[in-house]
């Protein structure tokens, strides 16, 4: 840590001299943006040479903002999500200087693109059972393996891996994760297609594939408190949305129900109104949250909104195709495309009910979130494991 | 619709002061009222003597809770009902018997719209400022007031009183009044044929002419009490306009508060059962370790937490007079109202036979909560009040 923490008038300078000597309108868009990772000002609360400053990470949002108020080009941090949300805060916490050197800059400047192959067939709650296995075979790994659900991986450069490396042992002791090149030879991408007719995610089949042991982030063995860091800030990616009151899907009802009287019945007003005010408790929960985060108070609430909105978007996507009758038994396209982002409200509600229905899957389902509430905030006694001591190669599959 | 970009939104964490406050108050009711106390209080002692008078002078008068609300040049304490509702919130947990939500919100809230009004010029009936000496007193701990409305009134749609008022006096009954047996005056809409207003009766002088019959109340630790007024004394304190924007917002900071009291009450109810569940053995392991049980409590947490969120968000917006407070205290009322019903009847089931008995106190979190939900307006009044709020109009 640097000695002496930046603080938001410094910031609001350095910001300020940086525009002044790298013109946003005239400048290259990716140059302008290689600049001003190099100048500390891409995540502020980074070290100083990886584009912070060590400056409190409740300042980003204004530096943000005054990038965008001179008309910067911003970064498009949404085409590399799981890159600036996940990958960086674990390369950053386990990745060695060189590791760090050479990842993050085009991580963060959107250059390269990073996904996650954590999650196998074989194993997607229980996430520590995973088989991808890879063997050392001199200063190189050779991984061979299934991983699924692997969100733009036919567009990422890098991957974030965990692996098995010695079965011989309980399985949250044998993991190890690594950085895995999506260009290398026996990397294949497949898109696998869900039931809403498109294909955001991917299945990437691992064939002998050749990792050097230099992309190796934390100890042979440690890959399991590796994947901990990821893990922690995917829920704290999730959790972190804000809205205006009516932002959601609520909002798309409800112009339904004010613009389409001879749609309206007695028991739908009723449904409406209950779900009227349990998305409006959870965007203020979701208000809330953020204001905690913001004044240093980072609680265990970001699983209460993920459980809330799973449930409220599954019931007010289903309470609209009800609404809307005849129109409810249409649907938009069952082509199989590759959208960029989830699109909730640029499709038809028909989309909406279907594509909901994953919001209590993805990023841990609602079953795992209520253990994690039962016993990591009620302190409840945890499930009664009968793997816990068992070598990973006996467990029952 | 657009109101809600034009205010900022209220912050919702609790302050360092509100901390200390919280820590005051619970400090006092853990000393003073135990749940054994208060069970034992409701068991034995005599329908006007349920409340403790004793531990409500201590509240009021020396830690200075029932003045948070009041200005200070009206002798309170300067602060807000934001400050009010972390108490309510404590009080709620401990159940206990003490005419807070009658006299330091109905009736303070009542008091000071009529003033306000009376300032601001309008409809000032009985002389400018007719209430502002009662609400020195009341915020001093002095003096205790309630409301004269059926507990079960929604904010919104005060009802036409059935008081009648002459020659300075009230004839007339209004049935199931809230912290009414300890008050010493009572704030009572009534109409004379020509207009309504709002008056004050002092209850001691009135002798027998004021009634006040109580009322077997599921709420054991609030009960109720019939009013009759027979050729009462009374002094107006509002008029016309000015005396049914009293009474609403009275209606309105009560209905907001009483949320922030249900959060305390779900809160509390939701700690005891998680304790009781690591505890109790059978099977041979903790019931607490029964997935069938934590994933219930889990999603009472979700809700306690939401609870939380929304009666905090009621609170301030009351208390700043922000343009959604309508709005927000009927969001908490319809969230909250049915949190703290399902906060104690789990809290009953999931203790089993124990909880099923007189002698633990699940009873008196259940009954403090099924008539909450009444209390102010049902889930559903509010959700109809939303519906004309932000206009999503019935079939």
């Amino acid at each position: 840590m640097s000695a002496a923490a930046v603080d938001a008038g410094q910031l609001r300078r350095r910001v300020a001299e940086f525009l002044r000597s790298h013109d946003p309108t005239t400048m290259d868009r990716l140059a302008f943006l290689r600049a001003r990772f190099d100048a500390g000002l891409a995540w502020v609360h980074f070290p100083a040479g990886l584009g912070g400053l060590d400056a409190p990470r409740a300042l980003q949002s204004e530096v943000d903002a005054e990038f965008a108020a001179a008309g910067a080009p911003t970064n498009e941090p949404e085409r590399n999500g799981i890159g600036l949300g996940m990958a960086a805060p674990t390369i950053l916490r386990f990745g060695t200087d060189e590791q760090k050197a050479r990842w993050l800059r085009p991580l963060w400047t959107g250059e390269e693109i990073w996904c996650q192959l954590f999650s196998e067939p074989g194993a997607g709650s229980d996430l520590a059972a995973l088989g991808t296995r890879a063997v050392r075979d001199g200063t190189d790994w050779v991984v061979t393996g299934q991983k699924v659900w692997t969100s733009i991986a036919h567009r990422a450069r890098w991957a974030i891996l965990v692996t098995r490396t010695d079965p011989d042992v309980p399985k949250h002791r044998g993991m190890t994760y690594f950085v895995c090149d999506m260009t290398a030879p026996g990397v294949e991408v497949r898109p696998l297609r869900q039931l809403t007719g498109e294909a955001e995610f991917n299945e990437v089949f691992l064939t002998d594939v050749r990792i050097p042991d230099a992309h190796r982030l934390g100890d042979v063995g440690a890959g399991w408190t590796v994947a901990q860091t990821t893990l922690m800030n995917e829920r704290v990616a999730i959790g972190g949305r804000s809205a205006p009151r009516e932002g959601g899907m609520i909002g798309v009802v409800a112009r339904t129900w004010r613009d389409r009287p001879e749609l309206r019945t007695p028991g739908l007003h009723d449904a409406l109104l209950r779900l009227w005010v349990d998305a409006e408790a959870a965007r203020l929960t979701g208000v809330w949250l953020r204001q905690r985060l913001a004044a240093g108070h980072p609680g265990p609430e970001g699983s209460a909104i993920k459980l809330a909105y799973a449930r409220v978007n599954q019931q007010v996507s289903g309470l609209e195709l009800e609404l809307l009758g005849d129109e409810g038994l249409r649907y938009d396209d069952w082509t199989m495309r590759r959208p960029g982002q989830v699109d909730f409200m640029g499709r038809s509600p028909g989309y909406r009910y279907l594509r909901a229905k994953g919001n209590s899957i993805e990023g841990g389902t609602s079953e795992i979130l209520r253990n994690i509430i039962a016993e990591r905030v009620l302190g409840l006694p945890g499930e009664i494991r009968v793997d816990k001591d068992v070598p990973w190669k006996d467990l029952p599959k | 619709m657009s109101d809600a970009g034009r205010e900022a939104q209220p912050d919702l964490e609790y302050t360092a002061v509100e901390d200390e406050l919280r820590g005051t108050v619970r400090a006092l009711l853990t000393a003073r009222a135990p749940w054994t106390a208060v069970l034992e209080r409701v068991d034995s002692a005599e329908p006007h003597d349920i409340c403790d008078m004793k531990l409500w002078r201590t509240l009021a008068a020396e830690v200075g809770c029932a003045g948070l609300a009041v200005p200070e040049e009206l002798g309170g304490a300067g602060a807000s009902f934001r400050e009010t509702a972390v108490v309510i919130e404590e009080l709620g947990r401990a159940v206990a018997p003490v005419p807070f939500l009658g006299s330091a919100v109905l009736a303070t809230a009542a008091l000071l719209a009529a003033e306000a009004e009376a300032e601001a010029g309008a409809g000032a009936a009985g002389g400018a400022g007719a209430g502002a000496e009662l609400i020195g007193a009341l915020a001093a701990g002095e003096r205790t007031a309630a409301l004269a409305v059926p507990f079960a009134t929604p904010p919104g749609r005060p009802p036409a009183p059935d008081v009648r008022a002459a020659g300075g006096t009230l004839t007339g009954a209004v049935c199931g009044v809230a912290d009414a047996l300890a008050a010493d005056v009572l704030l009572a809409p009534a109409g004379d044929g020509a207009r309504d207003a709002l008056y004050m009766v002092d209850v001691a002088a009135a002798g027998t002419a004021v009634r006040r019959t109580p009322v077997t109340s599921l709420d054991m630790t609030r009960p109720l009490c019939d009013v009759t007024f027979d050729a009462a004394p009374a002094r107006e304190v509002a008029t016309g306009d000015a005396a049914a924007a009293a009474v609403r917002s009275a209606l309105l900071a009560g209905a907001a508060l009483l949320a922030s009291e249900q959060l305390g009450l779900a809160e509390r109810c939701l700690e005891m059962t998680v304790e009781y569940v690591k505890n109790r053995y059978q099977f041979g392991r903790p019931v607490g370790s029964f997935q069938g049980l934590k994933h219930r409590l889990a999603d009472l947490w979700v809700a306690v937490t939401q609870a939380r969120a929304v009666a905090r968000h009621a609170a301030a917006c009351v208390a700043t007079g922000h343009p959604d407070a309508e709005i927000a205290a009927a969001v908490a009322q319809a969230h909250c109202s049915p949190v703290a019903v399902l906060a104690a009847e789990e809290c009953v089931q999931l203790h089993g036979g124990i909880g099923f008995t007189w002698e633990h106190p699940a009873h008196l979190y259940l009954k403090r909560a099924k008539s909450a939900s009444i209390a102010l307006g049902t889930a559903d009044r509010h959700r109809a009040a939303l519906a004309r709020l932000v206009d999503l109009p019935p079939a």
